[in-house]
């Protein structure tokens, strides 16, 4: 039952991802990458993280490309022009081969170290994997976080300066 | 029975399918897309692997990943509304000023 969760959602996964990546309008692509990122929160609930599952809606779906969506409304671009692109798809597509060949040889042929850590599953039912979560970064992991509130402010004052008219 | 090395290989896959697409579009949102795939694709590697260990860490790294690539998205989306203000095309191929 789980087996075939996984197999359905990754045929859906990767289909979407191809279809990002061919589709000449840009708001199909994005529409696909919607698709994409709803599969990998399927799989973080497969895998007992649904804080990050209900996070990657949130902050992916829900943000991220509503912002690619409003610019790509907003620039007005309309459909790719349909030319020949041979050279571009040899030479990415031996570059990605070359890339899913060295990584399909390292799967499978070292044990990861240090497994049998103290997050089972059982603790995740009992405790909560929000609280887990929120202990693991408020403690261990603060001066990240506080680091990454001041790049999240750069990175709002950037983004108005950047768009303004007349700096 | 769904072990750790079924998640690494899907996101492999998804990786590449990414690089495949960054390396070949020329639309810079769409390369842009791809990225994200790329990102996501890694996500999912982290969280798999956190979980076939039992630690934490990779969920938090996670977390961190999607916090930079929110701000990365905003500063990028950005940029290129100021690159189609400058020169009226949004193709990665137009934006050759640094060039000699």
């Amino acid at each position: 039952m789980q087996a075939s969760l996984f197999y359905i959602t990754a045929i859906v996964a990767i289909v979407s991802a191809l279809f990002v990546i061919k589709c000449r309008n840009p708001v199909n692509s994005a529409l696909n990458l919607v698709t994409v990122f709803i599969c990998l929160a399927v799989y973080y609930v497969m895998l007992e993280s649904p804080f990050m599952a209900a996070i990657q809606i949130l902050v992916y779906a829900g943000a991220i490309v509503v912002l690619i969506i409003f610019v790509l409304m907003l620039l007005n671009l309309g459909m790719a022009v349909k030319k020949r692109y041979t050279h571009a798809l040899a030479g990415s597509g031996s570059v990605a081969a070359l890339l899913l060949l060295v990584a399909y040889s390292f799967l499978g042929k070292g044990q990861a170290t240090g497994t049998g850590g103290e997050i089972t599953s059982k603790v995740i039912s009992e405790v909560g994997h929000t609280e887990l979560i929120g202990r693991t970064l408020f403690i261990d992991f603060l001066l990240p976080f506080e680091i990454a509130a001041i790049l999240l402010l750069i990175a709002i004052v950037g983004a108005v300066v950047l768009s303004k008219r007349n700096v | 029975m769904i072990t750790v090395n079924n998640y690494l290989l899907l996101s492999a896959i998804l990786f590449t399918i990414g690089t495949f697409g960054v390396l070949m579009r020329k639309n810079a949102i769409v390369i842009f897309m791809c990225i994200e795939v790329m990102l996501n694709a890694v996500n999912l590697s982290f969280i798999a692997l956190s979980r076939h260990v039992g630690n934490m860490d990779g969920q938090i790294f996670v977390f961190f990943v999607m916090t930079v690539a929110a701000a990365e998205a905003a500063v990028g989306l950005a940029l290129m509304i100021a690159f189609f203000r400058n020169s009226e095309s949004i193709e990665v191929d137009d934006f050759n000023m640094l060039k000699w």
